[in-house]
């Protein structure tokens, strides 16, 4: 699994008058296959996410993916690095299901008959075979997410990160994305607010006013999530 | 739902033929829509199109609704041509329009958005030396028609939101949400489109 370390980093947004901290003073490490992060609304998690594949570069400090820095690898980063978004509809870009996910692979050397294989399996995978032409804007809420999971994962990505992808589902189809999520062999950092996602995962990471509180086993973690929102 | 221009699936010849070929028609409609003159050969042609729509599979329900967006646009114009240069102009006018959005919603509901897009990758290669990226153009062609359901659910979204708020129809009330909107959601795109690979 890719070796992931955070080490003396702080964020802060916006102009000199009106700076504005998300993180502060975050130094972690982590090579588990399962991680949780959780924490308020605006307590730092989805900017911790982004900082994970050099979407955001910290303003203090450095994050480091088996060695490679954010803030001067971060387009090979992000070749190892796949990033699921809360809301699938900005991350589909394309208007059909296999247009979108063949998107993912435009750039490698596969030929178009590969690259059909590929899209094949992946939506074979996801329960979304026979959908190939459906155009993705018709799909469901859970659909969509299974389609940006697997545009996602087809380019075949060292690690995972997801950003409260089962916030704007129902509980069925967020218990779908938990199983799908708890049966990838890939790394996955999973941002959360359904703490009972987390159950199967290895460690769990909490925020809270911009800073790691917590950095414990889930059933740990989530007592002292509870216990920090009483 | 929302099928405005946007890719329908099937096996017609209409949909078999090469995507460089409908887009190669189309830009020769396009000019020859100059030369394009008389109530009759205007009516034939729109006729020609809705047989084409039949061939493809498809409605004139769903022909009409490639059209219906600028339904007032058209009986604006038909009103001026009418009252401007007598009513053989105002069908003529508006016949072309109507033929042209027919043929350019044609090529796209038969054609998948990455076949036009390849195309036109095709045709701007030679433009690189000039810095022209084709890729960004195709890019960019196909994130447009991507968004034509997605700003019209934002639509629907705002339009809902006003009347649960009994705001009625004011035009402040609903603009203001649909630009901050779409402002966030290109914001969203941006990161992703970057998350994916493309910077």
């Amino acid at each position: 699994m890719p070796v992931v370390e955070v080490s003396g980093v702080s964020h802060t947004f916006g102009e000199a008058s009106a700076r504005r901290t998300v993180l502060q003073d975050v130094d972690v490490r982590f090579d588990e296959q399962r991680v949780g992060i959780i924490g308020a609304n605006g307590s730092g998690k989805s900017t911790f996410a982004r900082l994970l594949n050099g979407l955001i570069v910290p303003t203090e400090g450095s994050v480091t993916v088996d060695g490679l820095t954010t803030a001067r690898h971060g387009r090979e980063i992000r070749r190892r690095v796949g990033f699921c978004f809360t809301d699938p509809d900005a991350q589909i870009v394309m208007p059909t299901v296999g247009e979108d996910v063949s998107f993912s692979l435009r750039s490698t050397d596969l030929t178009k008959e590969q690259i059909r294989i590929r899209v094949d399996d992946i939506l074979g995978r996801f329960g979304l075979e026979g959908l190939v032409d459906h155009p993705s804007h018709l799909l469901s809420g859970g659909q969509k997410q299974l389609l940006a999971l697997a545009a996602v994962l087809v380019t075949e990505p060292a690690l995972v990160i997801m950003d409260e992808p089962t916030t704007l589902l129902d509980l069925r189809n967020a218990q779908m994305i938990g199983d799908v999520v708890a049966g990838l062999d890939t790394q996955v950092v999973l941002v959360t607010h359904h703490l009972d996602l987390l159950d199967r995962f290895d460690r769990v990471l909490v925020f809270d006013e911009a800073r790691l509180v917590c950095d414990a086993p889930p059933g740990q973690a989530i007592d002292f999530y509870r216990r920090l929102m009483s | 739902m929302n099928d405005l221009g946007l890719y329908l699936p099937g096996t017609s010849w209409v949909h078999r033929l090469p995507a460089g070929v409908k887009l190669a028609a189309l830009v020769l409609l396009g000019v020859a829509s100059i030369l394009i003159d008389g109530v009759v050969t205007v009516t034939a042609g729109v006729a020609l199109m809705l047989v084409l729509y039949g061939i493809a599979g498809f409605t004139p329900r769903l022909a009409w609704r490639q059209v219906k967006p600028l339904r007032w646009i058209l009986l604006f114009i038909v009103a001026f041509q009418w009252w401007a240069r007598g009513w053989q102009s105002a069908v003529d006018v508006v016949g072309v329009i109507v033929l042209l959005v027919l043929a350019a919603a044609l090529v796209t509901l038969t054609t998948r958005t990455s076949a036009l897009v390849d195309v036109i990758i095709a045709v701007l290669r030679p433009l690189r030396p000039l810095r022209v990226q084709p890729e960004r153009v195709g890019l960019l062609i196909a994130l447009g028609i991507r968004a034509v359901p997605i700003a019209a659910g934002f639509s629907n979204e705002v339009r809902d939101a006003q009347r649960a708020r009994g705001l009625g129809a004011s035009p402040r009330a609903y603009a203001a949400p649909l630009i901050v909107k779409s402002l966030r959601h290109a914001d969203s795109v941006g990161e992703a489109l970057v998350a994916r690979g493309l910077d």
